[in-house]
């Protein structure tokens, strides 16, 4: 499969050229260089897919690219093509190059021009490599790889004072759990000798011995395995309690916020705990954990999300309550609608983020929905596709969205009742942050200044052709899934291959029950669509009326965010500042440095006593000279 | 009086030299010391003819013209770069050329 090679190559080839034409001005070639090499890793993955996936039983494919190491330490460059990677490739190539192709539109007045599109193909380059790649080793480069590109990202307006402080903060939660990814390489590589992904599952499905051995601290080397994977998830991802870089990655340009945001770097968590998902399933006390947090992460980010002034980080507190969903299904051991989940949001929230990243370009920057109202006459392309991403992220029937929340809540639900109900709130909560966003937005007065009013205008074709294809996507590639009441299910056939199948554990709730749950979530998400409708069809003084009806303390608590930051500040950050600024002044300053001065000072105190006889004035030397010669006689007669 | 013999062209050129060191040391107009200097050169030269004359050594009576030649040369070369300080200072007052000091 050496097409693989050509899709992997493509954006980083773009990436180096790009990156020479930043020095130019000329916004064409960048342009035309951007498009074409994501076009053509999305032409030549489109082609791949159709081919792998129409053979009758594909198997999994592995190409080696080259061996990097000879063992001991035996690590190849290495692809691997089977239905997981597949699917991701679509995902990844398919957004990535319409969100390209927005970014045309968006960022065309922008001085950066050329360096965005170096970092964004970079960033697609690497993001391929981290699905693509046959081994945890190569996984970990792209996994890194697109760290780094999001930091460089979110720190694109490097001028402006928050990016730069928000990128470094996304970088060091980020690395907490590259940490738990990098031991996780380290424990494989001491016990099965290589970094395959198939070598390590296979040494592990076939060593009974091994599973049931406690290894370390009370758990077995899966378990061990499976729990540091998702520590490094939850940083990638944005999980409790790692998530809180993502709300403030929101100061990069809008369209990476969709791409890297929203739609691929943020899933690579799951896509992670799919691609080992035999150690997950061989440690049911780890997918409990994965289960506890990612309902937690998803209710909490869904209830500061009501709260939120920002359009975007209204959107970012909805990213990580949907990753929590993605988490949930797969902590239930429903990895295939964890994935499914993931395909979807994939379309839908970039969807939403290239409408807010429209409305943001119209509004002239202007990123708070309470100076907004009233777009609807202005921006209609935006108006309609907005509305049908919100739509299906609040899981309304056909639409993406409900297909995949039904499928994980119906898994919740047989897994635990208590955790299908605050599954099924935060749907309800899902709908109403999001319509409460979107009516703020697009509905009632125009809020904003005069200049601003007039200065709204529709975006151009390049950016609104993303968001028609985007909102096709958001509302059919449900279909794709499990249909409710039929056996149907495309989604689930392709990858159950990659679904290690300990038990058989596939629903098949009677009819009556899944009229019930069908019922329950589209309830939810009519309420939370009406209780929107309701507060703030007069506009913003909705926030009042809400503050009323849920107390305002409580009001004050998810407006401050539960106040992590906050939290995190007071325990970990100003106590590490503290010691840095002790280490720094007493230690290093006092201590090291101090040992220096003063070895330096004596140096300097001899040298200056010296100096005194160093007058320049050619008498003194002379005497010098002269008592030299008499002490000289004196002692060769002494 | 005796005959003037090696003993007194020695003390001669010792007291020619002191007055030379001492002038030296003590002056300070450039062209003074560096007169001062010739002397205790030519003390030097003095004693060391004599000293080769007593003992009947020619080699040390002709050492001295090439000393001379040398003195000359080093004279001139001295008095070029007096005149070349003057020319930039105004003064050849060695108590203000100190601007070599560090």
């Amino acid at each position: 499969m050496t097409s693989l090679i050509a899709i992997v190559l493509l954006p980083f080839l773009g990436a180096v050229v790009n990156g020479i034409l930043s020095f130019s001005n000329s916004k064409r070639a960048v342009t035309f260089t951007a498009l074409a090499t994501t076009g053509g890793s999305l032409v030549i993955a489109l082609y791949t897919i159709w081919r792998y996936l129409t053979e009758l039983s594909p198997q999994p494919i592995e190409y080696v690219l080259y061996k990097w190491l000879e063992k001991p330490l035996e690590i190849q460059i290495s692809f691997l093509l089977d239905p997981l990677s597949a699917i991701m490739l679509f995902v990844v190539t398919f957004v990535g190059f319409f969100i390209h192709l927005y970014s045309t539109g968006y960022m065309s007045d922008d001085e950066g021009y050329g360096r965005y599109f170096a970092y964004l193909n970079l960033f697609m380059g690497m993001m391929l490599l981290l699905i693509l790649g046959s081994n945890l080793l190569v996984t970990f480069i792209g996994w890194e790889g697109v760290g780094l590109c999001s930091y460089l990202l979110i720190g694109f307006y490097y001028k402006q004072d928050e990016p730069p402080r928000a990128s470094m903060k996304a970088f060091v939660v980020n690395r907490i759990g590259d940490f738990a990814f990098l031991i996780a390489i380290f424990i494989s590589f001491a016990h099965f000798a290589t970094l395959e992904y198939r070598e390590i599952l296979n040494a592990i499905a076939t060593n009974q011995q091994l599973q049931d051995t406690v290894y370390i601290f009370g758990l077995t080397l899966p378990a061990l395995l499976a729990l540091l994977l998702f520590i490094a998830a939850t940083g990638k991802s944005a999980q409790l309690p790692l998530y809180v870089w993502l709300p403030d990655a929101m100061a990069g340009p809008t369209p990476v916020s969709a791409l890297i945001h929203a739609a691929t770097m943020v899933t690579a968590g799951v896509y992670l705990l799919t691609r080992t998902n035999l150690l997950f399933q061989l440690s049911p006390n780890i997918l409990k954990l994965v289960t506890l947090i990612s309902v937690a992460t998803a209710f909490m980010a869904a209830s500061i999300a009501i709260a939120q002034r920002d359009i975007k980080k209204v959107l970012a507190y909805s990213t990580v309550s949907q990753l929590g969903y993605m988490f949930l299904a797969a902590g239930v051991g429903a990895f295939v609608v964890s994935i499914f989940h993931l395909f979807t949001h994939a379309f839908f929230k970039a969807l939403l983020f290239l409408g807010s990243g429209s409305v943001i370009h119209a509004m002239e920057g202007e990123q708070d929905i309470y100076k907004m109202g009233g777009l609807k006459q202005h921006l209609p392309h935006t108006y309609i596709t907005f509305l049908i991403g919100t739509l299906a992220i609040a899981g309304f029937p056909p639409l993406a969205g409900f297909f995949s929340k039904d499928a994980i809540l119906a898994y919740t639900y047989d897994h635990s009742k208590a955790i299908y109900f605050i599954g099924l709130i935060t749907a309800g909560l899902t709908s109403f942050y999001m319509f409460r966003m979107f009516i703020l937005t697009f509905h009632g007065e125009f809020r904003g200044t005069e200049e601003q009013r007039k200065h709204l205008h529709e975006s151009p074709p390049s950016m609104t052709l993303p968001l028609w294809i985007l909102a096709i996507g958001s509302a059919f590639v449900g279909f794709i899934g499990k249909i409710p009441f039929t056996h149907y299910d495309l989604f689930g056939k392709i990858l159950s291959p990659v679904i290690v199948k300990l038990e058989e554990k596939a629903v098949h709730h009677d009819v009556l029950h899944e009229v019930l749950l069908i019922t329950l979530s589209v309830v939810a998400a009519l309420l939370g669509l009406v209780a929107a409708k309701v507060l703030y069809s007069q506009g913003p003084t909705g926030d009042e009326r809400l503050k009323s009806i849920i107390t305002a303390p409580l009001y004050t608590l998810l407006k401050g965010k539960y106040f992590v930051d906050e939290l995190y500040t007071f325990v970990i950050v100003t106590p590490l500042r503290t010691t840095a600024n002790i280490l720094w002044r007493f230690v290093d300053q006092l201590i090291i440095d101090g040992t220096l001065h003063l070895a330096a000072g004596i140096v300097q105190l001899i040298s200056a006593l010296g100096s005194f006889t160093t007058t320049g004035n050619l008498r003194n030397y002379m005497l010098y000279f002269v008592i030299g010669i008499i002490l000289l006689i004196a002692y060769t007669v002494g | 009086m005796s005959v003037v013999g090696f003993s007194h062209y020695f003390f001669l050129g010792l007291i020619l030299f002191s007055i030379g060191a001492l002038g030296a040391l003590t002056r300070r107009n450039g062209i003074t010391i560096f007169l001062s200097i010739e002397l205790m050169l030519n003390s030097v030269n003095l004693i060391l003819v004599s000293y080769a004359s007593t003992n009947g050594n020619l080699a040390g009576q002709i050492l001295v013209f090439f000393m001379f030649a040398i003195a000359a040369a080093e004279a001139a070369v001295g008095l070029a770069f007096f005149i070349a300080i003057y020319k930039h200072r105004r003064t050849i007052n060695i108590d203000r050329l100190t601007f070599l000091r560090w």
